[in-house]
């Protein structure tokens, strides 16, 4: 298995949608294969046509408002000693998100083509909350399918969508949780994909999906790179880009942009999610070492049992509690371009304690758990090494967690 | 030698009828009453549909999901779903078995190893929802030489250039689903429009038999009397629910409604 140079990672799947051979791919019902090859079709046209581009760039600038800050965080460098910790802070995001990116490109999408309606899955709200604006801004109906475990534990999301006009649709099967929600949208799309234009909104499902949404979360290390050459005027020799990983929209998207260079200038770091540091559930497929399996049409490290049920995953934080990964990641782990690893709950509790005690800066629960594997190991790291966290969410949405496991004075008012 | 799915067919046609085709899930409610399901409904429906229970079913409905959740739960496993397919075919006036199923469970257990288990505890034929052509032609072709039939499935959205290829590397039998819909969604299509959809692929396939599925209900099977064959699946789980929430016998009303079922097409 090999990633090759000059082609975009997203573009280097086979016919039929693997990369590597076998990650990925198109595992859907007859009824779906015409609209998925319709997306295909319209998004292979369009990502390479000057007017959408255009299109999606305003849209990006003047509403989501990019470039998002990159900024250096001087007093936890201070105190954790060793390398120089910055922070791209995606959260500055119109919406407090890098889901907004994939949003806003698959509402342009649903718009070219025609659909009236959207629809959406979502884990933490960020996804839901997000294509609730986009779909508002660009005048179509939405729908959200949430897990009922996640709509009670993601309140503040869940308003946001609502206020939006979107239909919030519970989802009560199996662990309630962001697996059952994906399923239960693409259950709704096999129904009414005449009509109806899906968003999925991580780097997973059938490839499609996973291009579109790698696609346009790239756009956050296209600011980064630029960003680096005007503050240190090259991309710096020693590079470490921490991320979390749920599904893996915004690590590949931090990451994208850099694939070519080689790792040990500039290195990425995925951080999953470990659960509780005693259960034994966890939702790291990568760092424990999951088997492949199909899951929500693609081939992936899945965390399953020997028959090929698919386990529940336990975690604090709802947007990185997914089972599964993305194909994209699978690639990049099983060609060593990356490197995964986990934070158990505590972990990213402690983290998000420590940023919020030394900088002005609020990560929510997922971005946490980066910042817990980036700061033990920038302690490591000699003064010219360069780390970088992605801060791809806001906490405010985690304020009810975070009230009953830090207490009061954890949560900010606003 | 016709293959038992094709005699099957054979046999309805010689009674003007279309066959009947059941589905119901392995391991509902329990290893051992599913059995006794199977053996019961054998005596009215022409081939039995077996459902693999998967936790992640893109494409079914409720009911189904609620059966499907309901084994899982009671423990089942692919071995269990095999020994009540070996021993419901060692009873006398078994039927023709398809699996049905998702593909991670194949994938799971070996495509080889699992063609190897279905052949000896006699499984007839497969259906894998999630693994469409032309992604499944491989898996297809293994299943031929096994001697299993591969059903490929087609639906509304399939273009008439797909059609034709589909059909082409079909085997003996395939699976028009009637309308876009999960499993046990209402009818919403116009049964003339359906009708119009099969006739289409009868003319490219003629050969082939091919049977209706999705929203085929004791309300709706008797519109499709001049098909091949015609799927009931949500209606009968469903039954199966209804029976176990009432503390009636599923084995006794699950059978009653499959001898109505085979009535309203007769």
């Amino acid at each position: 298995m090999k990633l090759k140079k000059g082609i975009p990672v997203i573009d280097q799947g086979d016919r039929l949608g693997f990369w590597g051979g076998k990650f990925g791919g198109n595992f859907v019902p007859e009824t779906l294969k015409k609209p998925i090859e319709d997306l295909e079709i319209q998004f292979n046209r369009l990502k390479n046509d000057k007017n959408f581009i255009k299109e999606r760039d305003k849209y990006f600038k003047n509403w989501i408002g990019t470039p998002t800050r990159f900024i250096k965080l001087n007093n936890l460098t201070k105190q954790v000693g060793g390398a120089q910790i910055w922070s791209k802070v995606v959260s500055d995001a119109n919406g407090g998100a890098h889901k907004i990116y994939n949003a806003t490109v698959h509402c342009l999408l649903a718009k070219r083509s025609g659909k009236k309606v959207i629809i959406g899955d979502t884990g933490a709200g960020y996804a839901g909350k997000m294509l609730s604006m986009a779909a508002k801004k660009f005048g179509l109906k939405c729908k959200i399918f949430m897990g009922a475990k996640d709509i009670k534990r993601q309140q503040p999301n869940v308003k946001a969508m609502k206020k939006n006009g979107a239909d919030v649709i519970p989802v009560y099967s199996g662990s309630q949780t962001l697996v059952d929600a994906v399923s239960e949208c693409m259950r709704f799309w096999v129904t009414n994909c005449d009509t109806t234009a899906m968003c999925v909104g991580s780097t997973v499902g059938p490839a499609i999906f996973v291009r579109i949404c790698g696609w346009s979360t790239s756009q956050i290390s296209r600011e980064l790179k630029v960003q680096l050459i005007n503050e240190f005027g090259e991309v710096p020799k020693k590079l470490k880009l921490y991320n979390c990983v749920g599904g893996g929209s915004s690590s590949f998207g931090f990451w994208n942009e850099f694939m070519d260079y080689n790792k040990k200038q500039v290195e990425f770091i995925g951080v999953e999610a470990g659960g509780p540091t005693k259960s034994k559930r966890h939702a790291a497929p990568l760092t424990y070492g999951s088997k492949i399996g199909i899951l929500h049409g693609a081939a992936q490290y899945v965390n399953q049992n020997s028959d090929g049920q698919i386990e529940e995953t336990e975690s604090i934080s709802a947007g990185l509690d997914y089972p599964g990964i993305s194909p994209l990641h699978c690639f990049l782990k099983d060609t060593k371009r990356a490197r995964y690893t986990a934070a158990s709950d505590e972990e990213a509790l402690k983290a998000y304690q420590i940023v919020t005690k030394y900088e002005s800066l609020r990560p929510s629960l997922e971005p946490s758990h980066a910042f817990s594997v980036a700061i033990k190991e920038a302690k490591k790291l000699s003064k010219d090494t360069i780390v970088i966290i992605n801060s791809c969410g806001d906490a405010y949405k985690d304020r009810g967690i975070l009230e009953k496991k830090l207490g009061k004075k954890y949560v900010k008012s606003n | 030698m016709l293959n038992p799915i094709s005699l099957a067919f054979k046999n309805a046609k010689k009674k003007k009828r279309p066959a009947l085709l059941t589905y119901t899930v392995a391991g509902d409610s329990s290893k051992k009453q599913s059995l006794e399901i199977l053996k019961a409904i054998s005596n009215y429906a022409d081939i039995l549909e077996v459902g693999v229970p998967h936790n992640t079913p893109v494409a079914d409905g409720g009911q189904i999901q609620t059966s499907a959740y309901r084994a899982i739960k009671n423990g089942i496993k692919m071995n269990d779903i095999f020994k009540i397919v070996s021993d419901f075919k060692k009873t006398k006036n078994s039927k023709p078995v398809i699996l049905m199923g998702y593909y991670n469970m194949i994938y799971q257990y070996g495509e080889n190893n699992f063609l190897k288990k279905c052949k000896k505890s006699e499984v007839n034929g497969l259906i894998v929802v999630d693994l469409p052509w032309p992604e499944n032609k491989i898996f297809s072709k293994k299943c031929k030489k096994n001697e299993i039939n591969f059903i490929q499935l087609l639906s509304p959205t399939t273009s008439n250039k797909r059609l034709k290829s589909i059909t082409k590397d079909s085997h003996d039998m395939i699976y028009y689903i009637s309308m876009l819909s999960t499993t046990g969604g209402k009818l919403k299509v116009s049964p003339k429009k359906i009708l119009a959809n099969y006739n289409k692929i009868k003319k490219i396939s003629p050969k082939k038999n091919c049977v209706i599925g999705f929203g085929i209900t004791e309300k709706t099977i008797s519109k499709f009397k001049n098909t091949d064959g015609l799927v009931v699946g949500s209606q009968i789980c469903k039954e199966i629910t209804r029976s176990l929430n009432n503390r009636q016998n599923p084995v006794i009303n699950v059978s009653k409604m499959v001898n109505k079922l085979r009535k309203k097409i007769s």
